[in-house]
């Protein structure tokens, strides 16, 4: 055998020669544009983290205690590949009900998941690998990254209608439709609540009404609630469309994060449920899912669930969390107020009404991406260029700079 | 209404993590888990190292600090440490900006993530894999949709290396193709290639052109001017086991290939996780960066690679003073956390149920598990799994 030389193994090329440059993420290339802006009146209304009324990035103060109390006492050993059952179980109260029968029946098939981007890839490849035959069906529009997960886990996508442009609300008729049209069993992607991207959430009534055409034709409704708490300041009101469905008898799956409602952005902290038949099916769901787990991370980080257990599990604790959730919400409200209340003041010829319609940490303004690029090229604002607008971002300090650059784009639309 | 997935059977437990199980249902007061590779004290209890802590305890004090998403391949400081301490600080790799890193859920993230590069980018689809190795390396790089393959690593005869197998398969390998190596401490054997025999494969996987994958580092190849893929993980290392902390990195020719490298890694991890957790990459990165934590976390992780190899030695004297037929010597020359005993899964099977001895069926102990108060209880249990009568 000759040995090659050191040298000679220089002169060969780069296996990776031919690995184009990715685009950006079209959501955190919006912050990397903006940590790069020198200019002092820029404004980031692209991501969706909270920020308080000064613009700062918070950190609850129950997670402050939390991390107070585990510092120290956390032995950072393995979790199981399901992740902290205590986490868990208190997760699903949160979506189930306090008092969920489904709870105590054990019927629900459940994992720590690497916060919502990770519970949706676990069910997508899940759904890949257990109902192979089957579609996503995805509103448009959505989170861009969902379209991203389902296609890497390999399961063929559509969209339903969901966004009516002409009304910057709801396309009921369209989205019933759509349903109806479906092949019986396909898999459909539901936003329990503070629809992302557009704000857009359907009334109860109409939930009642998805729910009973998703039933004929026997889908799988899958919520991905992300804004669990962010949409009305009440957590169980914004879990009101999954009881609905539960009400109905539907065998739902949903993926929870910790993310935005409590703060825990960084530490990847969420939970994905499959409800089953009983308990034995449970079981086999969740072995299987956990095989999914096992050649992706292995087993899940241990310190944002011991935040949320430490929270959850004490009842002093969880008042706190849900007063300073409720506070997060009402400022994000207050400042839909403060945002529609400038532009009509400011005298725009277009209607405004969505603003305070819509609900969560976004608003889909209706702006065209051209507009949108000169409202970061001319007035240093920083957004995603389908128009939204994270709300978290809008201050008491910054509302009429932003309302006033908002009318200066639009006005001649 | 039926469930979608109404006919789904459960899976089988996972073979290493399955073995904890078992072993906490168990309620014998002289069980022992040599299962899982996670570190225990002579009191046989978990260890956060004394760094750790204080790594931890200047984080919850720095109140300036914020739970934001870090960027989707982590924290740079983190990154560009991991990649320092991998490679050397004076490597030339890094100081030309080749290399690209990607913080990742420890080992098997970083492993993972590799993969589906690989799968995306690469032209060959075959990984190659040492015969035997870790459990969880076939269920990745499947999962990523490469193809996986074996060539020749253990000698159940020698219980050592079988070098000239290992020359021959990766010698016949298909130019291009990927070749998973473990760099030291070898998963489940134990046994690692002598610096001659490196220097040797490290020869024969740069003239058949093929593509190394580390799971940890070997220093020759990363300064011999060639690419590589290194996946690493503080888990034991750290101690940072739940946290899932590790690190992808991959060795290119040229910046501008490793530059769009790493925006193509974005793409693979955006749609599994978006970004990676923040806790333990900060612990990492608090004691990477600070030389005096750094150099007191070198001493704790020697003390416990030294009471690793003291409970090897206590083990091979007990067997030896036992009288216990065969040749143990491989119990002192393997190296890292675990042994390849030797035994087979009749053995194993039978020490669980008569010994409450936990372990993988491969015969594999984690010499962590081990305390100076166990080892004459597992020189018993093996003692009479050898000695019994089939």
């Amino acid at each position: 055998m000759d040995p090659t030389p050191v040298v000679g193994a220089r002169y060969m090329s780069s296996w990776w020669r031919s690995v184009q440059p990715a685009p950006k993420d079209p959501i955190l290339g919006v912050t990397e544009a903006f940590l790069a802006d020198p200019d002092p009146d820029k404004i980031n209304v692209g991501v969706g983290a909270y920020r308080d009324d000064n613009g700062k990035p918070v950190v609850l103060e129950c997670v402050r205690e939390a991390e107070r109390r585990i510092a120290g006492n956390s032995n950072m050993e393995y979790l199981p590949m399901g992740g902290s059952v205590n986490m868990v179980e208190e997760t699903l109260k949160l979506a189930y009900g306090e008092n969920s029968e489904l709870i105590k029946d054990r019927r629900i098939a459940a994992v720590q998941a690497l916060s919502g981007t990770g519970a949706c890839r676990l069910l997508a490849d899940f759904q890949k690998r257990f109902c192979p035959e089957s579609q996503i069906y995805i509103p448009v529009p959505t989170w861009s990254n969902h379209h991203n997960i389902w296609r890497d886990a390999q399961v063929p996508q559509k969209t339903y209608h969901y966004y009516h442009p002409e009304s910057k609300g709801l396309d009921f008729a369209a989205m019933i439709d759509d349903i109806k049209n479906a092949p019986n069993g396909s898999f459909f992607l539901l936003h329990a609540c503070a629809h992302n991207p557009t704000g857009v959430d359907p009334t109860l009534e109409q939930w009642k009404e998805i729910s009973h055409h998703i039933k004929v034709k026997g889908h799988f409704p899958f919520f991905d609630m992300a804004y669990q708490g962010f949409a009305s300041g009440d957590p169980e009101r914004d879990a009101k469309s999954i009881r609905i469905f539960l009400e109905d008898g539907h065998h739902i799956g949903i993926a929870q994060s910790y993310a935005k409602n409590m703060g825990l952005y960084g530490q990847r902290v969420g939970c994905l449920s499959v409800l089953c038949e009983d308990e034995k099916q449970a079981v086999a769901v969740k072995s299987q899912l956990q095989q999914l787990a096992r050649p992706m991370y292995s087993n899940p980080p241990v310190h944002g669930a011991l935040i949320v257990s430490t929270i959850l599990g004490d009842p002093d604790l969880k008042k706190l969390w849900l007063k300073e959730v409720k506070v997060m919400a009402d400022r994000i409200i207050g400042m839909r107020t403060a945002l529609r209340g400038n532009l009509e003041k400011l005298g725009s010829p277009l209607s405004w009404q969505h603003i305070t319609n819509q609900i969560g940490m976004f608003c889909y303004s209706g702006m065209t991406p051209e507009q949108v690029d000169r409202l970061t090229n001319e007035f240093h604002i920083y957004m995603t260029r389908n128009g939204r607008i994270s709300m978290a971002g809008v201050t008491t300090g910054n509302v009429e700079y932003l309302a006033n650059a908002i009318h200066q784009v639009t006005k001649s639309a | 209404m039926d469930s979608v997935f109404a006919a789904i059977v459960q899976a089988p437990e996972d073979p290493i993590l399955g073995v904890t199980v078992a072993y906490n249902k168990d309620q014998s007061p002289v069980k022992l888990n040599l299962g899982v590779g996670a570190y225990r004290t002579e009191e046989g209890k978990p260890l956060v190292l004394n760094v750790v802590r204080k790594a931890e305890q200047l984080l919850v004090n720095d109140q300036s600090r914020v739970k934001e998403y870090l960027p989707i391949l982590g924290l740079a400081e983190f990154n560009k440490l991991s990649a320092k301490l991998i490679l050397g600080d004076d490597s030339p790799a890094i100081q030309e900006n080749r290399v690209a890193t990607a913080q990742c859920l420890s080992g098997t993230g970083s492993l993972r993530v590799g993969a589906e590069f690989l799968a995306k980018h690469y032209h060959e689809r075959t990984i190659y894999i040492p015969q035997p190795s870790w459990g969880n390396h076939l269920k990745v790089f499947t999962m990523a949709g490469l193809s996986v393959k074996t060539y020749g690593y253990y000698d159940p005869t020698t219980l050592g290396l079988n070098f000239q197998g290992l020359l021959e398969d990766l010698g016949a390998a298909p130019a291009g193709a990927v070749v998973l190596l473990h760099a030291c401490a070898h998963n489940p054997t134990g046994v690692d290639p002598t610096v001659e025999q490196w220097e040797q494969i490290r020869q024969l996987i740069r003239s058949k052109g093929l593509l190394p994958f580390f799971d940890s580092a070997y220093q020759g190849f990363a300064s011999d001017g060639g690419e590589c893929f290194i996946a690493q993980s503080y888990a034991k290392n750290m101690g940072l086991y739940g946290e899932r902390v590790g690190a992808l990195s991959i060795v290119c020719k040229a910046a501008d290939v490793a530059g769009r490298v790493e925006s193509q890694l974005k793409l693979v991890i955006r749609p599994m996780y978006s970004n990676p957790p923040i806790h333990g990459a900060s612990i990492a990165s608090t004691i990477l960066k600070n030389s005096d934590m750094y150099n007191e976390w070198k001493i704790e992780l020697k003390a416990m690679a030294d009471r690793i190899i003291s409970m090897r030695k206590q083990l091979f004297d007990a067997l030896t003073a036992k009288g216990t037929p065969g040749d143990w010597s491989h119990i002192v020359k393997q190296i890292g956390m675990f042994t390849f005993t030797g035994l087979n899964s009749d053995q194993v099977a039978f020490m669980t149920k008569e010994y409450h001895i936990y372990m993988t069926s491969d015969g594999r102990i984690s010499m962590a598990g081990l305390s100076s108060s166990t080892v004459p209880h597992l020189a018993d249990a093996i003692h009479a799994a050898v000695t019994r009568a089939s």
